[in-house]
């Protein structure tokens, strides 16, 4: 393991002070989160805290209110267009629903980004596009269409595509969602082997607690626009935070109530005109 | 009052609506030096817009021009003058019916594939996905559709006029007996170059650009759902028939 200066190691992107809303809804109030170069970073809360949101934030999809989020030295808010299409070049993003383009073949769409941005030879951008489909498992399926793929298939392909062009960071939106569990073991062995391969850095935002865990090296979990605990997945089991632990082990009831806020059932019920 | 209130509020929105296409046709305009080093990209397009809609627009030149022709014929013939039937036929066509009648089922045809093409890749993350590859969609997409529905336009209209044309002489020389020689040789001494050629070639390109543009706009900002995608798209066979028909006044006014 690398050494750790400090609380966090060597920072690929930090996030300082975050701030955002969405119409009168708070997203994310002084958000401050810091990604250690090389490991897998989970980002783990209920649905609707914005963890897509924040990983739209540190690619420029979308504009915070307030706050710094470096990526590798770039303030990404204030980049402009070129500059912040000059980062892309270096990160993978793994869409949830993987994002190819329906009317290219697999091979097409890996190439994609090749062809965009490369001026290599065509039979060295067909190697680069085979080794990437070798390293995913689906050389074989080269020549199928997008809507000939399973789910798990298509996520592979686009995963396939986002290290195309062999980034420094890669992020996974919501990468279990909708698998089925061999699936999911191949996109958790796939996670782990690419990062540790190419020296990736990874960022996984998820709500699947077990398989986050059994991937990532450190976990932010968060909610209601703070962070509300950090660490290895050891230590988020061990955690004494009520909340932590429903998060953790899926309980129904806890911290975050069972119930919808509503007035007493039984008031509500006696008390209720008859139409 | 409420009512002028509403009045305003639609006026208002025209207006924003057609601020953002012509702030939208700036940046496409900006972006074409680069869409022209990819002719590739463009060429596939004016096949895709261009060539698929052949069959269409033949059909219904051949149609348009044969029923030019029939009234024509009754009309004239009323004043013994059948023999200028061919003037009648190409100037119709050359000036008006040609480019308005094609860029208005170009609307229905090519406008709506594009617009249902380009929602549905923002719909399911097609763009957003180009733009985290750090391709810019406008330039990668929107702008060879553009390029290639303004380069297909005028090439549609010779070719409808073409067909109509035809369709007029099968009636009138064919079927009525009109005199053949008179037929073209008046078409060929009244049909002016400059006043009746380039004025339908420059309307028909000026039609070409506003429906694509409004094709192009309705795809690239229509709602990322299904009922998004279909209102877009009914919004482009309206607004660009609107379009088309308006400019042609505009354009009629101030050319003839």
């Amino acid at each position: 393991m690398a050494s750790v200066s400090g609380k966090h190691g060597d920072p690929i992107i930090e996030i300082r002070g975050l701030k955002y809303r969405r119409g009168e809804k708070p997203i994310f109030d002084g958000l401050d989160i810091c990604i250690e170069r090389g490991k897998v970073t989970a980002i783990m809360g209920p649905s609707g805290t914005g963890k897509t949101t924040l990983l739209h934030i540190m690619t420029g999809q979308v504009l915070p209110d307030k706050g710094k989020v470096l990526v590798d030295g770039r303030n990404v808010p204030t980049l402009s267009n070129d500059q912040l299409f000059e980062l892309r070049k270096e990160m993978g993003f793994l869409f949830q629903n993987g994002a190819l383009f329906t009317d290219y073949s697999v091979y097409e769409n890996v190439v994609f980004p090749l062809r965009e941005h490369t001026d290599l030879p065509e039979t060295l951008i067909r190697h680069i596009a085979l080794m990437k489909l070798q390293a995913v498992g689906l050389r074989g399926a080269a020549e199928l269409m997008p809507t000939e793929l399973s789910g798990g298939m298509a996520r592979r392909v686009a995963l396939a595509r986002a290290i195309a062009l062999d980034p420094k960071i890669i992020f996974y939106d919501e990468p279990f969602t909708g698998l089925d569990p061999i699936s999911m073991g191949v996109i958790v062995r796939l996670i782990r082997e690419l990062n540790d391969s190419l020296g990736l850095t990874s960022i996984i935002v998820s709500h699947d607690v077990e398989e986050v865990s059994s991937v990532s090296d450190r976990s932010y979990l968060i909610s209601e626009g703070k962070v509300v605990a950090y660490g290895t997945p050891q230590e988020l089991e061990k955690n004494k935070s009520a909340w932590v632990r429903q998060f953790m082990k899926g309980l129904a009831d806890g911290p975050v109530p069972f119930h919808y806020p509503a007035p007493d059932l039984a008031t509500q019920l006696l008390g209720e005109k008859q139409p | 009052m409420r009512l002028l209130r509403e009045a305003w509020y639609i006026l208002l929105g025209f207006l924003e609506m057609l601020g953002a296409c012509g702030l939208f046709l700036l940046r496409l305009i900006r972006y074409t030096p680069y869409a022209l080093r990819r002719p590739g990209l463009i060429f596939q397009q004016v096949f895709n817009i261009g060539a698929m809609s052949l069959v269409l627009i033949m059909v219904s030149g051949l149609f348009v021009g044969m029923v030019l022709g029939l009234q024509g014929f009754n009309t004239l013939n009323k004043f013994a003058a059948t023999t200028a039937l061919g003037t009648l036929v190409a100037l119709s066509l050359l000036r008006e019916l040609g480019p308005v009648m094609t860029a208005l089922l170009f609307a229905g045809r090519a406008g709506t594939a594009l617009t249902s093409e380009i929602g549905l890749m923002r719909a399911t993350e097609q763009l957003a996905g180009m733009e985290m590859m750090a391709v810019d969609p406008v330039r990668r997409i929107v702008v060879p559709r553009f390029l290639g529905g303004v380069i297909s336009m005028p090439l549609l209209v010779g070719v409808f006029n073409a067909v109509g044309i035809l369709g007029g002489y099968f009636l009138g020389v064919i079927h009525m007996h009109v005199d053949q020689g008179s037929f073209w040789s008046d078409i060929h001494a009244r049909v002016d170059l400059k006043d009746d050629f380039f004025s339908g070639v420059f309307k028909s390109f000026v039609f070409g650009m506003a429906a694509t543009l409004i094709a192009v706009f309705e795809g690239y900002y229509a709602q990322p759902t299904a009922e998004g995608v279909s209102r877009a798209t009914t919004r482009t066979v309206v607004n660009s028939a609107v379009a088309v028909l308006a400019l042609d006044f505009l354009l009629t006014a101030l050319m003839f």
